[in-house]
């Protein structure tokens, strides 16, 4: 008897791009997290919010404003990033805060226009089309591939920056690359959780998944993993209770953060 | 023999202030080149020019006979490890092996022989037997010899070590000297630090930087020279070094 939740289309299809996204955020959190650029992350995820009102504004897909919009952020990042004189953060938090404001403009300018924006800015799984799906996989398909050609490049500047430079390594076109991928995922996942809390899916599994490995390559798969079960759970959670999925994934997330924690406190780890 | 490293009035710009003016120097093959100076004297600015990262805007910079980004495969660089993120998830023996690559370049697989010079590398610092050990489960002095070894594995003509003794114990630096003098006899080592009672201990030659660069053939640190360095002789003796300390030093060896 197959259980009445896997009877909708709509649940396969959350299913279905919970793990694919999983995937996508497991490896790219992975770098996100040991190179510490969750702020930088989050900025790239806010600015796609000016894309995402432009589309809507203008009446093409806001997905692809969104693409646009956090791939011209990780190009001024990584731009901005050896400009000595500038302040990074605090370009970036402005940057953030543009994009937002862009965004809200945008739609505000919109006559007419009542759909619901906090789908993009929390997320709805449940109404992630088929369409979206094929567009996951082909963004995972890419992000495996870039990985595993890349990894030792990837793994010097995210160890040592200043050292993989010294020894001849195109450092700035790396990290730009990072980033780029980074901003595709962060856009994938803009579907799922939503702008806001895209940060918490990029550092959660890592940050948890970081204790328990000694290497980048397991760290990642672990990553996947628990990104996996706690997606999927999230997602049961909320349509058993009637929540809104991303909200509770998140809140599921953060409470597995701190069970870790307590164990490996416990155990001394 | 070629001179390792030669500076010929070399004027270096940071933004709009000048860090480094007028440096003149040249050191021998085999040399252990101690440098000395303020936070703040150019040190860093030095390291990075020395490496090719940073361009001077008058004067020559040569290494090995050539300019500085195009020898980036002869010289070991060591930086100081305090600096970087020690929760990253990588071996010691990856690490080490990440000095490979500054003579393979990113894109070919490593080989045996790769890993036959990773070994000697971590044999050479004493830490074969922690090969497998995540780099941040080791202790101050231990990282340190890390770092050397991913610089030995690049098969460097020259050592070049940034404030290597900043974070580790004074017990840990001697054994840390010893291990810098072992390799000195195959390679020239220059070393940049605060520390001028250590460093002159185990030096063959010793030089001031505080933007201009003072350096004489011989290790014979004297007041003066301290003094142009630093511009505040107070200080030192606050610090527990006083001049006549290193005069002994001098001596013994």
């Amino acid at each position: 008897m197959i259980p009445e939740i896997f009877q909708y289309d709509f649940m396969i299809n959350a299913i279905v791009a919970s793990l694919l996204a999983s995937i996508a955020f497991g490896i790219v959190g992975s770098y996100v997290v040991v190179k510490r650029i969750i702020f930088i992350s989050g900025g790239i995820s806010h600015t796609a919010y000016g894309g995402i009102g432009l589309g809507i504004l203008l009446g093409f897909d806001p997905m692809l404003g969104a693409i646009a919009f956090s791939l011209i952020a990780a190009f001024i990042i990584s731009k901005l990033r050896n400009n000595a004189a500038n302040n990074e953060d605090v370009l970036i938090g402005i940057m953030w805060a543009f994009g937002m404001a862009l965004g809200i403009l945008f739609t505000s300018m919109t006559p007419g226009y009542t759909q619901n924006l906090s789908s993009y800015l929390f997320g709805n799984i449940l109404t992630v089309p088929r369409e979206e799906l094929y567009m996951m996989l082909l963004l995972d398909i890419g992000i495996v591939s870039i990985t595993v050609i890349y990894f030792k490049e990837f793994q010097a500047i995210t160890f040592d920056e200043e050292y993989a430079r010294v020894i001849g390594l195109p450092v700035d076109n790396l990290y730009l690359l990072l980033l780029i991928i980074i901003a595709l995922t962060t856009v994938v996942l803009i579907k799922l959780v939503g702008i806001i809390l895209v940060v918490a899916l990029l550092s959660i599994p890592a940050s948890i998944s970081q204790r328990y490995i000694t290497n980048l390559r397991n760290m990642m798969l672990l990553s996947i993993a628990v990104g996996m079960v706690l997606t999927i759970t999230g997602l049961f959670i909320a349509y058993y209770f009637n929540l809104a999925a991303g909200a509770a994934t998140i809140i599921l997330s953060v409470f597995a953060f701190l069970l870790s924690n307590l164990y490996l406190k416990l155990t001394n780890k | 023999m070629i001179t390792p490293v030669e500076f010929k009035n070399v004027y270096v710009r940071l933004g709009n202030a000048v860090v480094l003016e007028n440096i003149t120097f040249k050191i021998a093959d085999k040399e252990f080149l101690g440098i000395i100076g303020p936070n703040g004297g150019g040190k860093t600015t030095l390291i990075k020019t020395l490496l090719g990262l940073i361009k001077p805007f008058k004067g020559e910079v040569k290494v090995f006979g050539e300019a500085p980004e195009s020898t980036s495969k002869l010289i070991g660089y060591v930086p100081q490890f305090s600096t970087f993120d020690m929760t990253y998830p990588i071996s010691v023996h990856n690490v080490v092996l990440m000095g490979r690559m500054a003579v393979k370049g990113g894109k070919k697989g490593f080989n045996s022989n790769d890993e036959e010079i990773v070994k000697k590398s971590l044999e050479k610092v004493n830490l074969l037997n922690l090969s497998e050990k995540l780099i941040g489960n080791l202790s101050g002095g231990e990282k340190q010899r890390v770092l050397i070894a991913r610089a030995l594995a690049s098969e460097p003509k020259l050592l070049l070590l940034d404030e290597p003794t900043a974070s580790i114990d004074s017990n840990t630096g001697v054994l840390f000297y010893d291990l810098l003098q072992n390799l000195n006899k195959e390679i020239t080592v220059i070393i940049i630090s605060h520390d001028i009672g250590a460093i002159s201990k185990y030096v063959k030659k010793i030089g001031c930087l505080n933007k201009t660069f003072v350096y004489h053939d011989s290790k014979d640190l004297t007041k003066e020279k301290i003094e142009m360095a630093y511009h505040c002789p107070i200080d030192l003796i606050a610090h527990g070094v006083p001049h006549r300390v290193l005069e002994e030093h001098h001596h013994d060896s």
